[in-house]
């Protein structure tokens, strides 16, 4: 099986608005803008979007990107002959040359796990994508902040709901918002843009009202268990009724739930990557009287059932909605449990499931847990006559299969 | 300081606040009476040496050379001279700007225009003493069109009396400024070589605003032309917007007008400018010639009877032609653009530059009676013919009749399509101008 085409950015000049000043060749630092009697263009292999050409172009001509295939950009040779900008792609469609660039890279590294971009369900929602951008965010309204991980667990959760009054801002389960922490960095720069999933259904939090929640992690130590504080994270976590938020966003047009009766979903999850799944699952508890069918499969890890989100909420919902298997890693006297040890117990029904060209994989969680559930999957698929590599190319070919880590 | 009656207005800037490329574009709020002119100059390169010329090798002067003082000064000043004059002669234009977005835009055309010439003056301040300091002073006192005090070059004492001259201005005459600058540029003076690269990279904002103000316009005349399915000129000015070839008019005048401002074809001061290594050509450095042009020749036009001719004169001497011919490249280009809008609205007309010779009043073509193709004329025919390609009074009467002021964010005068984008990425509804 062939890899699938990495797309990348590719800076170009719009011909149509360039008045031909030279101002960007001058400012490039590294001889990256080049020009004949036609046009200026931008040289793709040598590029590395520094981004200092842009705020000295008079006209915005420089502000503009296309997606293409990391190995065949538009040549130089194609764009001297431009009069105008090739017509914006799908996927460029939704914006992505307006996209700021934390959000576009961290995009980038939570999905390098599912094997480069994929399409949404065929059957998902037509997503909005970067209605609000760094020059212009939406201002949001806390509208409740609540622990969801028992007190005394070492791990601090909050499910934060965000109002945004008359302002439009419509998600779908399985989009993020970007989060601007108040207040700049050591250097006096603004702060980064933080990305967080969307823990509500599309229809808000709070049915009929303006509103979204979010699931946030305190960030109390880095990777490595060095105490750091997290600017954006302690920020929210600490928010109080009716402080006000800068969101931009909406991000995400491919990690979405599918929509025809029928369709089912399985969904791996850890911490805080509980948040999509929350949003699909709500969706369809939502429609349960609607009968439209397609099972819902949950594998849920955490390492104490304290330290688990929503567990309160989850141990409600009924076992003939949900199939949902939780997996501990620390409980006392009790061997360590992952969700890919559930995977294999379960692995019958997995395989079933991921042979089942109506049920779509979603994964989400820390970086690297991707591997392992791969690897219950195939031996999952191994006891059951599947070729997991084959079925992966096909989950992937039929955009069955969604990861997010990060 | 800016459009009329504006010193409580807030206007959406680009400002310098350091040469660095996310320094000199700070985008922000400023009322006139705050914005603050700072110094620029592009870092110094080390061990710059001058590029052409006599002292074509030595290192460049950080202080002004005596045996050239007065020749410099007077280049600087002439320079100077025409900074302030557009902003003079675009004051009253913000009482009938056709966008919140386009009356920010005079106001930075008139900011940065401002601070060039503060950089001029800072020049004659800092290097050249007392006679530095009254000239400076004098330059000050010059105004635009003033019977008694004009401003030096002719083109900077025209009235700007409509949008759609501004935007030709900025589009032709800011042109002739980048020319010049990029000239002094090559300076082997190097605190004006370093101004002016400075003062380029702002110099661009203007040639935008007119470039795309006319395209805009020709824009909107083509889509009503299109929809209405009119194209008799006098059927296009019944719907409000401005015919083509009356846009043509204009840029016949500001063209030829600004073509005056280079100089004489043949010139011995361009020839000593240029050997005392003062003031080069444009992008002398990528030019691959000895840089002292002792051996070779130019063509230049000359009137021949009833016949425009081609002669070959010594380079040295038609330096200034040479610019002119470099300015008339990029303006073609400019030209060919605006003809891609008419052509991509289906509509059969083309805009199209006059002669070089059309309408001059300085040089060898000065009283001379030239048709836009090239022909010479009698004075008969010329008096008969030239309400046909120079913006007469009715013309400007008719223009001057559609500037009613839109200031309401979003909203754009009949006559003229809005921007492809907004300044600094923002939204075209952006409040680019607040009122107070």
């Amino acid at each position: 099986m062939s890899a699938p085409t990495e797309l990348v950015r590719q800076h170009l000049i719009d011909p149509e608005i360039c008045i031909r000043c030279n101002t960007c060749e001058e400012t490039c630092p590294i001889d990256a803008i080049t020009h004949d009697s036609r046009n200026y263009v931008v040289k793709f292999e040598v590029c590395e979007g520094c981004n200092q050409c842009i705020s000295p172009c008079p006209t915005g001509a420089i502000d503009s990107w296309r997606r293409v295939a990391k190995d065949k950009p538009y040549t130089l040779e194609e764009q001297f002959g431009w009069d105008e900008l090739p017509p914006q792609t799908e996927v460029d469609a939704g914006g992505v040359e307006d996209m700021p660039e934390d959000v576009v890279r961290i995009t980038a590294e939570a999905t390098a796990g599912q094997g480069g971009t994929v399409a949404p369900p065929w059957s998902a929602a037509h997503p909005y994508i970067n209605l609000y951008g760094l020059a212009r965010p939406a201002v949001a309204t806390c509208s409740g902040n609540f622990r969801i991980t028992a007190d005394d667990a070492p791990s601090e959760m909050h499910h934060i709901v965000l109002d945004f009054g008359n302002t439009a801002f419509p998600v779908l389960e399985g989009q993020s918002i970007g989060v601007i922490p108040p207040g700049e960095d050591a250097n006096g720069k603004p702060h980064h843009v933080r990305l967080y999933s969307v823990a509500s259904p599309r229809n808000g939090e709070r049915p009929g009202y303006n509103n979204l929640s979010i699931t946030v992690k305190r960030v109390t130590e880095d990777r490595e268990g060095k105490p750091v504080r997290g600017v954006a994270s302690n920020f929210l976590c600490d928010l109080k009724k009716g402080d006000q938020v800068k969101v931009v966003g909406p991000y995400g047009a491919t990690f979405l739930m599918p929509n025809h009766p029928g369709s089912s979903i399985m969904m791996i999850c850890t911490g805080t990557g509980s948040a999509p799944m929350r949003a699909m699952t709500e969706r369809r508890r939502r429609r349960i009287a609607l009968k439209e069918g397609g099972d819902l499969m949950l594998f849920f890890g955490a390492r104490t059932p304290g330290e688990l989100p929503y567990f309160g909420p989850l141990m409600k919902l009924p076992k003939e909605f949900i199939d949902m298997n939780l997996a501990f890693s620390r409980l006392p006297e009790k061997p360590k449990q992952y969700v890919q040890d559930l995977i294999r117990a379960r692995g019958d029904k997995v395989a079933r499931m991921l042979a089942d060209e109506n049920c779509y994989i979603y994964i989400c969680g820390l970086k690297g847990m991707e591997k392992g559930v791969e690897q219950a999957f195939a031996d999952a698929c191994r006891a059951n006559g599947l070729d997991w590599e084959t079925l992966l190319a096909q989950l992937r070919a039929q955009s069955r299969y969604h990861v997010e880590t990060y | 300081m800016g459009p009329e009656e504006s010193t409580k207005f807030e206007a959406y800037l680009r400002t310098a606040i350091s040469v660095d490329p996310k320094g000199w574009a700070h985008f922000d709020y400023v009322k006139m009476p705050e914005y603050r002119w700072g110094i620029f100059l592009t870092p110094a390169e080390a061990d710059r040496r001058i590029n052409f010329g006599a002292h074509k090798g030595e290192p460049a002067w950080q202080e002004v050379p005596g045996e050239y003082r007065s020749t410099l000064r007077r280049i600087i000043v002439t320079q100077g001279d025409t900074e302030p004059a557009s902003v003079e002669q675009q004051r009253h234009l913000g009482l009938t700007c056709p966008s919140l977005y386009d009356l920010r835009n005079i106001f930075q055309v008139n900011v940065e225009e401002g601070r060039h010439l503060w950089a001029m003056v800072y020049l004659l301040h800092a290097h050249f003493g007392r006679d530095g300091r009254e000239e400076a002073e004098a330059l000050l006192e010059r105004r635009s069109g003033d019977a008694d005090n004009p401003r030096i070059l002719g083109a900077f004492n025209e009235r700007t009396p409509d949008w759609l001259s501004f935007f030709m201005f900025t589009f032709l005459t800011d042109r002739d400024g980048k020319y010049q600058l990029a000239a002094l540029a090559e300076s082997g003076f190097d605190p004006l070589s370093r101004t002016c690269r400075f003062m380029l990279t702002e110099e661009a904002h203007h040639l935008f605003v007119g470039e795309s103000g006319i395209s805009r316009a020709i824009q909107r005349t083509c889509e009503v032309m299109k929809t209405r399915k009119v194209d008799d000129p006098a059927e296009v000015r019944a719907l409000g917007v401005i015919d083509l070839p009356t846009i043509q008019r204009y840029l016949n005048f500001h063209y030829s007008v600004t073509l005056d401002l280079y100089g004489s074809e043949v010139s011995s001061n361009a020839a000593c400018f240029y050997t005392t290594g003062l003031k080069g050509r444009f992008e002398e450095t990528k030019l691959g010639d000895d840089h002292r042009l002792a051996n070779d020749e130019y063509p230049v036009l000359d009137l021949a009877g009833e016949r425009i001719v081609t002669k070959h004169v010594p380079a040295l001497t038609a330096l200034n032609e040479r610019l002119r011919d470099d300015y008339i490249r990029d303006v073609e280009a400019g030209i060919g653009r605006w003809n891609k809008v008419v052509e991509k609205a289906g509509i059969d007309f083309r805009f199209k530059l006059p002669h070089k010779a059309f309408n001059r009043r300085i040089g060898t073509f000065a009283g001379a009676h030239i048709s836009p193709d090239g022909r010479v004329l009698s004075e008969a025919e010329w008096t008969h013919m030239h309400t046909q390609w120079l913006a007469t009074e009715s013309d400007r009467e008719f223009v001057a009749s559609l500037m009613g002021r839109v200031a309401e964010p979003g909203k754009f005068a009949n006559w003229i399509a809005p921007p492809a984008r907004g300044i600094n990425n923002q939204p075209l509804d952006f409040e680019y101008v607040r009122f107070n």
